[in-house]
């Protein structure tokens, strides 16, 4: 293993890169990145253990394959910034790997199958979008099992591709992913985080640029019931010129005990000029009790960048809009449905695939009571 | 025909710290074919009245009642009320995210009429009340009320009047915030519904300027939560000239 490298000294950016689980303490709680975080239900994470490898379930398409974690084509330059992603990447026997050929154009998605091997599971996935190519990939994570690991996303010079997750998992499930994208030279990205269930779910995407010109959207939507937790703690760091990020993570949360934290830091870097960032999350809680945490942060190393922006928001469900929609006749439950509907809209929308948008907006509406679609 | 009946209804709104009486017994017939118009000073209680008969959460009625057609009213919920026939055009309309003005119109449409409009009439049918009411057609791809300018909110309100054509209409300061050109389109809106579906109207304002296009049958002054003078349309006239001085004092004694 390398030495760690250090990063020029920011609040923001990590500053461990390495593959060695030592050079990475096990976490308290006090630090920064995991004061939100419940250090106590993710203990099992911040110990290397014999755990299986997340596989494919079912039937895949060619590009996407599942080979073992020393296969010279998977990342040998990327290096994980915590604890968990360094035991997963250590321990993992496996990794599941998409390549998108150099100028191949798929118009289907692609779909992968996420298979979990047991109880608790490291994790790891590729996708190699090749220059000039144009994909979709959605992955479907299983339902049951614990996940402990990361997703790499490689964008080629040109590449375009949509990266679409869902988690929709049992409420006993706790998963910590990891999920660095790295843009190259004039590349698009449009990454969807959609997270439906789970106990505890923590996220970090982390984008960055490999060259100039690259544009990328970091979408989410995620949804809490019950007692369950979610922290999407995102990094988005302007390392190149003339670059655009855009980020809106949108949170629905019912239940007495629903927790989320959402943590939005934009890095722009002094050579990162004539960039173009936003982003914005907002929450909207439909029942008394949950608490949705917030925190936009933007470090602009360079004062010359087209624009930067952020916002946040968390309301409560609004009893004026659903009497608005009720004096126009519409039954309660489906004023509901229209406006939780119109909050996500701006999310979903972006899943080109209409079924797949359809379906996940039909498990929000069951999850929620507000239509039972069960 | 139809009529609605208001008898001696008092209503409070509800807030953090108890109820606040608004209402203190107002007794109203609202029948088909009829304008009445209401004028009262600002806080005596107009919009509450209008909240109430529609059924706003925010309020409740602690005595009295209000009939339409033999039917129990305050039996019924928000969206009941609006099936059995009333509506009301709101003094300040909602904002609604993401929700899109021909969405909403055709889901409410839906929900009155117990079935979905025919695609190719429906849109057809929108089109020319918008071109009516001089809105741009790509007011229908935007979302209900949001970005809208007071004006575009009134007109949005009565072209949701028209289109939903209810028994009652209850029009709360609908003339608030329209220049003279607005005014008259949305008030040519309102007559063309009120001739098409001989509907009964109850028109709160502060003006007479709304009352030269929109012809009243019987003024009412509304002071400090009631009714406390009736007349016919040169009741308005005195009401701006001379304010409510007189009724307030009265009110007051
Ligand atoms: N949510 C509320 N909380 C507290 N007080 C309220 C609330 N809603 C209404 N009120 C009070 O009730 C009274 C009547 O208000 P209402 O809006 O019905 O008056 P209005 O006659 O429509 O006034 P305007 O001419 O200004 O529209 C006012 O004193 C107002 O402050
Ligand atoms: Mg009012």
């Amino acid at each position: 293993m390398r030495a760690p490298t250090v990063a020029p000294a920011t609040d923001l950016a990590p500053r461990v890169f390495s593959r060695s689980i030592e050079d990475f303490d096990v976490p308290v709680g006090r630090e920064e990145e995991w004061r939100f975080a419940p250090i106590r239900e993710l203990a099992d994470f911040f110990q290397p253990a014999v755990w299986g490898s997340v596989g494919l379930n079912g039937e895949h398409d060619v590009t996407v394959e599942y080979v073992e974690i020393s296969d010279q084509r998977l990342s040998q330059t990327w290096m994980p910034t915590d604890r968990p992603s360094a035991i997963a990447r250590e321990q993992a026997t496996h990794a599941v790997l998409v390549t998108i050929p150099k100028e191949s154009i798929h118009s289907n998605p692609i779909v992968v199958n996420l298979k979990n091997a047991g109880e608790s599971n490291y994790l790891h996935v590729e996708v190699h979008a090749g220059p000039f190519s144009k994909s979709q990939v959605v992955l479907i994570h299983d339902t049951s099992g614990n996940v402990n690991g990361s997703i790499l996303s490689l964008l080629g010079d040109q590449a375009d591709l949509t990266m679409l997750s869902v988690i929709d998992a049992d409420a006993a499930v706790m998963q910590h992913l990891h999920w660095f994208t790295e843009v190259g030279r004039d590349a698009h990205f449009l990454g969807l985080s959609i997270t439906l269930g789970g106990g505890v779910i923590r996220t970090v995407p982390t984008l960055t640029y490999r060259a100039p010109g690259g544009k990328a959207q970091m979408l989410g939507a995620f949804l809490l019931t019950g007692d369950q937790f979610q922290e999407h703690r995102i990094l988005v760091d302007h390392t190149q010129p003339h670059c655009v990020s855009n980020v809106i993570y949108k949170g629905a949360l019912s239940g007495e005990g629903a927790h989320s934290v959402w943590i939005g830091d934009v890095l722009v870097r002094r050579e990162a000029i004539g960039i173009e960032t936003y982003e914005l999350n907002r929450n909207l809680l439909l029942t008394d009790g949950p608490r949705a945490d917030s925190v936009p942060n933007l470090e602009l190393e360079t004062g010359d960048v087209i624009s930067a922006g952020h916002a946040s928001a968390t309301g409560r469900f609004d009893d004026e809009q659903l009497f608005y929609l009720q004096s126009r006749g519409i039954p309660e439950s489906v004023a509901r449905q229209l406006v939780v509907r119109g909050f996500f809209v701006d999310v979903l929308s972006k899943i080109d695939d209409a079924e797949l948008s359809g379906s996940l907006m039909r498990r929000i509406e069951s999850k929620l009571g507000i239509v039972d679609h069960e | 025909m139809s009529k609605l009946t208001i008898t001696d209804l008092h209503a409070s709104v509800i807030t953090e710290d108890g109820d606040t009486p608004i209402l203190r017994g107002v007794s109203l017939v609202v029948e088909s074919g009829t304008t009445n118009a209401i004028m009262g000073p600002n806080g005596s209680g107009k919009s509450t009245l209008a909240y109430v008969i529609a059924g706003h959460p925010k309020y409740t009625v602690t005595s009295g009642s209000i009939d339409l057609d033999g039917q129990d009213v305050l039996a019924m919920t928000v969206d009941e009320r609006a099936r059995a026939g009333l509506f009301l055009a709101m003094q300040y309309p909602v904002e609604i995210p993401g929700v899109s003005v021909s969405n909403f119109l055709r889901t409410s449409i839906t929900a009155l009429k117990g079935e979905a409009p025919k695609l190719r009439t429906w849109t057809k049918d929108m089109k020319e009340a918008m071109a009516d009411l001089q809105m741009d057609p790509a007011f229908a791809s935007r979302n209900v009320n949001e970005g809208f300018s007071g004006g575009e909110k009134k007109r949005h309100e009565i072209l949701q009047l028209g289109l939903m054509q209810p028994k009652i209409a209850i029009l709360d300061e609908t003339d608030s915030g329209l220049d003279v050109d607005a005014l008259k389109i949305v008030s040519e809106g309102v007559n063309r519904y009120k001739e098409s579906s001989n509907a009964g109207v109850l028109l709160i304002t502060h003006y007479t300027r709304i009352l030269r296009y929109i012809q009243p049958d019987v003024v009412h002054v509304f002071v400090d939560g009631r009714i406390v003078a009736t007349g016919g349309p040169e009741l308005a006239d005195v009401l701006e000239a001379d304010g409510y001085e007189t009724y307030t004092a009265a009110a007051r004694a």
